[in-house]
């Protein structure tokens, strides 16, 4: 493990050259509230944030991607044959991404990158992607991340840490990826000693988190019993099914494809999604095996406390960011829906007398 | 890296309009290029993304056999927008094939039992795929006594009707075709419902008989009772499931009944396993 220590200045720098090599993206202040956005030549990352309204998945998942293309012009040769567009795979930084932002990555490449089945367009992104993250000396109240697999300064799925230390950064190099990258951004000033500024940092910053998630018996439920349980109704009450959660969520993948053609060209694309929407579900006929609010709203919650759970073992499917909570018009709460579910029993089942 | 989404280009070699409401039309499709035959093998219960450029796709399940070279062939029903547009395209019109996807009726588990077949209406279409499959000589051998109940409507709304009367000829299969009323004076078999049919006919439950049933919501409903009652175990009843889907491949996170996707853990599950899951189907 490698540490350096880097002037503010040398920060500056370092990024501008980066941006020689790789796309590089950070988060930026849109009227009031910060994103991640692909950073021009001479713009710098502006660090003055808790975190960004959206997550950071866009930036390796775009909210629409194009598949492919094609020709409907039958006098073209290869009319209505699908075509891969060429791809780019400029090596691409994240500057900035909170810990809890790039855990999730990991978690969402539990459903791109399967035994059977790899999504190249996710992968071949991720995979150009390093991550530099930004340790959190100052968690938000909605934040959660120590009891949902994550934490301040978790390391999981960073290339490099920073730690700001007022007029210079501590950077620890995580990977050879994160290594390569400081190589080419020319940082360099070994600073021994910085291990225990991280402990220290890591310490602190996890005391400021108030709010907490029990997750520990969720796997032990029976799946039918927490589907059929009565409290759903409840949770389910006040959502207006707007889709929010799902869209801020930085480890929501779920997507949908459609064609889209113009004269005779088209595309087919692949479009963020979300399983709060009536028609994510539809059949043809008309049937829908989650037409009620209720359903949509518990299939959410169970496929990111359970399903998920069970299906990979790796915990939830939540890093604790606090979003959904901090943005949901309804106040819908996960960290109450988690603990509901948590403590769950079912209900003895009564004899006939 | 193989791209999963890529659909396999092909040529429609024939249409035929298979019922006489005129909703349903058998494809069969070409590669246009032979290596992706190659590439595109499967098994009966499988089913696969028919891709109509500029429209979408539609998962259906696949009705041609593995034994059947040369050409894939599906059954559809018009109902949206991708199969109404493929029920006006006609043969030469070049469109995509994604798969094959999920999995299969076990035929490994059905190796020297005996099958029972049990369909309805139009989801007949991976049952005939079965049935060419276990009828080729090189496969008949390996299967015990074959039953196979299906009925429809009307008989005008049978799917494959040269083919039924092809099979009920056959001393190696035991064919129960029946429809709900028949206005034919010359229809010679059944006429009633599929639950009822089922229990005239079907043979009595042991450890080496498996019924395969996929049909409409209704008929499942009321076949599970019949099949209960004639002592089938819940894992010896093999059924498949249907869902909206886009990918097909488990990733885009819509056909889910609990953890399982239907696309890709299924669609072919057990009645034992779909007890454990929620019925979100």
């Amino acid at each position: 493990m490698r540490f350096l220590k880097i002037t503010k200045n040398d920060w500056a720098r370092g990024v501008e050259g980066l941006k020689d090599s790789f796309r590089v993206f950070g988060p930026v202040l849109e009227r009031s509230h910060f994103n991640f956005r692909p950073l021009e030549k001479g713009q710098e990352p502006d660090f003055s944030f808790r975190n960004t309204r959206l997550s950071p998945k866009s930036t390796v998942y775009p909210q629409s991607e194009i598949l492919f293309t094609y020709t409907l012009d039958k006098s073209r040769p290869d009319h209505h044959v699908h075509k891969e567009p060429p791809r780019d795979e400029t090596p691409r930084a994240i500057l900035g991404i909170r810990p809890c932002d790039a855990k999730a990555f990991g978690l969402v490449k539990l459903n791109f990158d399967t035994p059977e089945y790899k999504d190249p367009y996710w992968l071949s992104a991720y995979e150009a992607t390093t991550l530099v993250g930004l340790a959190c000396d100052e968690p938000c109240s909605a934040c959660f991340c120590t009891s949902a697999g994550s934490g301040p300064f978790d390391e999981a799925g960073l290339d490099v840490l920073l730690k700001d230390e007022g007029d210079h950064y501590l950077v620890k190099v995580l990977t050879e990826k994160g290594g390569k990258l400081v190589s080419a951004a020319g940082w360099a000033g070994e600073a021994s000693g910085a291990e225990k500024a991280f402990v220290d940092g890591a310490a602190v910053a996890a005391e400021k988190i108030t709010s907490f998630v029990s997750a520990d018996k969720l796997a032990g439920k029976v799946t039918n019993q927490l589907h059929n349980a009565k409290f759903w109704d409840d949770v389910a009450f006040s959502c207006i099914n707007c889709g929010t959660c799902t869209f801020l969520c930085p480890t929501c993948w779920c997507f949908d494809i459609q064609d889209e053609v113009a004269g005779t060209d088209g595309v087919r694309m692949k479009n963020w999604d979300s399983c709060m929407f009536p028609l994510f579900t539809l059949h043809g006929t008309g049937h829908n095996p989650r037409g009620q609010k209720t359903d949509r709203v518990r299939q959410r919650f169970m496929h990111k406390l359970k399903y998920f759970v069970d299906r990979y073992d790796k915990g939830i499917m939540c890093v604790g960011c606090g979003r959904c909570v901090q943005h949901c018009p309804v106040n819908i709460d996960i960290r109450r829906v988690c603990e509901i579910m948590n403590e769950y029993e079912p209900e003895p089942e009564t004899c006939p007398a | 890296m193989e791209n999963p989404y890529y659909p396999y280009p092909v040529r429609i070699a024939s249409t035929v309009i298979e019922t006489e409401d005129r909703n349903l039309k058998t494809f069969k499709f070409e590669f246009l290029d032979p290596a992706d035959e190659e590439k595109f093998s499967y098994m009966p219960g499988q089913f696969a993304e028919l891709s109509v450029t500029g429209k979408g796709e539609i998962p259906i399940g696949i009705a041609s056999s593995p034994t059947e070279k040369g050409f894939l062939m599906f059954t559809v029903n018009k109902v949206g927008v991708v199969s109404s547009a493929l029920h006006n395209m006609v043969e030469g019109d070049i469109m995509g094939v994604r798969g094959p996807m999920g999995n299969w009726y076990p035929w490994e588990k059905l190796q020297g039992k005996n099958v029972v077949i049990i369909g309805g209406g139009f989801a007949f279409t991976t049952l005939r795929s079965s049935i060419v499959y276990m009828l080729h000589p090189d496969n008949r051998k390996k299967f015990g006594d074959i039953h196979v109940v299906y009925g429809a409507r009307s008989p005008g709304m049978l799917l494959y009707r040269d083919e039924l009367a092809e099979w009920e000829r056959r001393d190696d299969i035991n064919m129960h075709i029946t429809v709900d009323r028949a206005d034919d004076p010359d229809w010679k078999y059944n006429v009633g419902f599929v639950p009822s049919i089922t229990e005239k006919n079907a043979p009595k439950a042991d450890n080496d008989t498996y019924a395969i049933v996929c049909g409409p919501p209704i008929m499942i409903k009321f076949t599970q009772p019949v099949l209960e009652k004639l002592g089938y175990a819940h894992d010896h009843i093999i059924m498949s499931l249907e869902n909206r889907m886009k990918c097909g491949i488990g990733m885009c996170g819509r056909c889910n009944i609990g953890m399982e996707f239907v696309c890709k853990d299924g669609p072919v599950f057990t009645l034992e396993e779909l007890n454990r899951t929620p019925r979100e189907y």
